[in-house]
């Protein structure tokens, strides 16, 4: 497992590692294109406005229209990656996204900053709760959330390569870096970090770090814990939360609503099954406020604490 | 472009709206109205204007058509049958089930569909990403959407208008099917749009308005805008009559979405192998 005790843990924005890896994409893929809706400052796209503005378009504060217009790009063979902040780009767009490039099936990518409960201060209205599970119940689209800089740089390349509407959201504040560079990835394959059998913790996106804490104070207490990064919660592993089934008890950790994110993902799979208890951690249906990132977490229990005291209730 | 005259065009135009009642009557569902308001600039778009070949639906260079008010998609099957990108006979099976012919133009189940429609307000913005593709990588083709005036109501047609602007997209012709009607009822009173030449205008396009039933004026225009790279996308406003050569269809609003019964369809049939008055 990876030790977060073992290393001084350097923390880093995701948003960053977007704002990289598409200069690199765009280096060696002239189809890439960015379509920045006006905020390209804040979701790290600058750096490829300066060195590819051929490939760089701003549609002004217009999302819906640079959902369409992306969408009218991908039918030409280009690969336009829409760049907002989640909130908007799940819900402000969701329509456009629907009916412009989830029907047809078309080569787009939504890359969102600001996801969960990140934007911290700038209160409820900016951050994202919604998004992830508003996009998975469209048909043919993916939906990922990767859990530090490095895994977040492998998924963002990974969308690139492969056909079809991706969501990828990142987060606006700095989480710990949690793997090295060399580390694989694969959309739709959770990323199993440990094995155990007393009990599972699935969690996605700047939880992750969380969950591997607690993971660790449980195994200090003798509790064997499996635990996964499901940065992609559609096409969600389902053999993988099946593994967990057979344990029985699951925890999910999530910075989204409890209601339709990887919780409810992972407890379709389970009441499916007829066997296995699911608790969700998360946020609990309710709106956030600008205060600090870590406080909105706590104020929601999405906290180490809590992740061990949920799993030992289960035990 | 194809060099095809005045008088074949009408006739085309005839055969264009025969076939989209025909549908209409057959599946008795479907949006008549408008398919006979846009009858006339659809086909000299499909049969004179259009780069397009019906053998290879996909041809990277072809020119474009996005059916923005994708509810009258009738009009534009008729002219993908008669050019032969599908069938003749799958005029037959207008939303039914499996049908090419989806009850709004679906890229994924017909040929020559370039994009998805339904949803109103969206495919003008799509045409602007096509159009743009277009220019990135220096290439000749055009596109054409067809937006109507209900329509023009959404927002993001605007968003997508300043766009088209801001890019330079001279390969962009829009055409708006001003007929003045919507569902609800007449557009001046649901929301009136003011005068949508203007607003084009005011927003950048270089714009003009026309008799949308004369063959004669639609295609003086597109002779005028296919030289006209001067950086402005174009906006051809064309006045129309929702129903237009059906005479109990003409200007009701009941006419929008409603299949005509055999009777009417059969008068229709009559009054349309006429041509236009």
């Amino acid at each position: 497992m990876i030790d977060l005790k073992s290393k001084t843990v350097e923390k880093k924005a995701t948003r960053e590692a977007f704002g990289d890896e598409i200069v690199e994409l765009g280096r060696n893929n002239k189809d890439i294109l960015v379509v920045d809706i006006d905020i390209g400052g804040s979701c790290k796209t600058t750096k490829f406005m300066n060195e590819f503005p051929k490939q760089h378009i701003n549609v002004g504060i217009a999302e819906q229209n640079g959902a369409g217009l992306a969408a009218g790009l991908a039918t030409t063979g280009k690969i336009p990656f829409v760049s907002t902040y989640a909130v908007f780009g799940s819900l402000r767009m969701a329509e456009q996204i629907r009916q412009e490039i989830c029907y047809p099936n078309l080569n787009v990518k939504i890359a969102c900053s600001h996801g969960g409960l990140t934007p911290a201060n700038d209160g409820g209205s900016h951050q994202a709760i919604e998004d992830m599970g508003v996009l998975r119940t469209f048909p043919n689209m993916t939906v990922i959330m990767g859990a530090d800089y490095h895994s977040t740089r492998k998924l963002v390349k990974q969308a690139a390569e492969i056909y079809g509407p991706v969501f990828l959201r990142f987060t606006r504040d700095t989480i710990p870096m949690i793997y090295d560079e060399n580390e694989e990835f694969e959309i739709g394959k959770a990323k199993h970090l440990k094995d155990g059998n007393d009990v599972a913790l699935i969690a996605n996106g700047d939880t992750v770090h969380l969950a591997i804490k607690a993971a660790e104070i449980l195994e200090s207490e003798g509790v064997s814990v499996k635990l996964l990064d499901m940065h992609t919660i559609k096409p969600l592993d389902r053999e993988a939360v099946l593994e967990c089934v057979e344990i029985g008890k699951i925890v999910t950790v999530e910075d989204h609503n409890i209601i339709n994110g990887l919780g409810s993902a992972v407890s379709e799979v389970v009441a499916e099954q007829g066997k296995g208890k699911v608790r969700r951690i998360g946020v609990q249906d309710q709106f956030g406020q600008s205060a600090p990132y870590e406080k909105l977490l706590e104020l929601n229990g999405i906290t180490v604490e809590n992740i061990v005291n949920t799993a030992k209730e289960l035990l | 472009m194809k060099d095809i005259s005045i008088e074949e065009l009408k006739e085309l135009a005839i055969e264009m709206r025969k076939t989209a009642v025909t549908m209409v009557y057959e599946a008795q569902s479907g949006h008549p109205g408008g398919s006979l308001s846009a009858a006339d600039f659809v086909t000299a778009l499909y049969f004179r204007e259009m780069n397009i070949n019906p053998k290879n639906p996909k041809w990277a260079d072809r020119d474009r058509f996005v059916l923005s008010k994708g509810h009258v998609a009738p009009i534009q099957y008729s002219a993908l049958a008669l050019q032969g990108f599908v069938p003749y006979d799958t005029i037959h099976t207008l939303r039914e089930y499996g049908s090419p012919f989806q009850g709004h133009p679906d890229m994924k189940k017909c040929p020559g569909i370039d994009i998805s429609t339904g949803s109103l307000g969206q495919g003008l913005s799509t045409a602007v990403g096509m159009a743009l593709a277009g220019k990135l990588d220096e290439k000749d083709y055009r596109v054409f959407a067809v937006v109507g005036d209900g329509e023009c109501q959404e927002g993001q047609i605007w968003e997508a208008t300043q766009s088209a602007v801001k890019y330079k997209l001279d390969n962009l012709v829009v055409f708006v099917d001003d007929n003045g009607l919507q569902i609800d009822g007449p557009t001046e009173e649901v929301m009136p749009n003011q005068d949508l030449e203007v607003k084009f205008k005011a927003f950048g396009f270089e714009t003009k308005r026309i008799d949308g039933h004369s063959m004669e004026e639609i295609v003086a225009t597109l002779d005028e805008v296919r030289g006209a790279n001067n950086v402005k996308p174009k906006a051809i406003i064309c006045n129309t009559i929702k129903g237009k050569g059906v005479s109990y269809m003409e200007n009701v609003v009941g006419w929008h979405g409603k299949a005509p019964n055999e009777e009417q369809y059969n008068q229709a049939m009559t009054e349309l192998a006429g041509g236009l008055n």
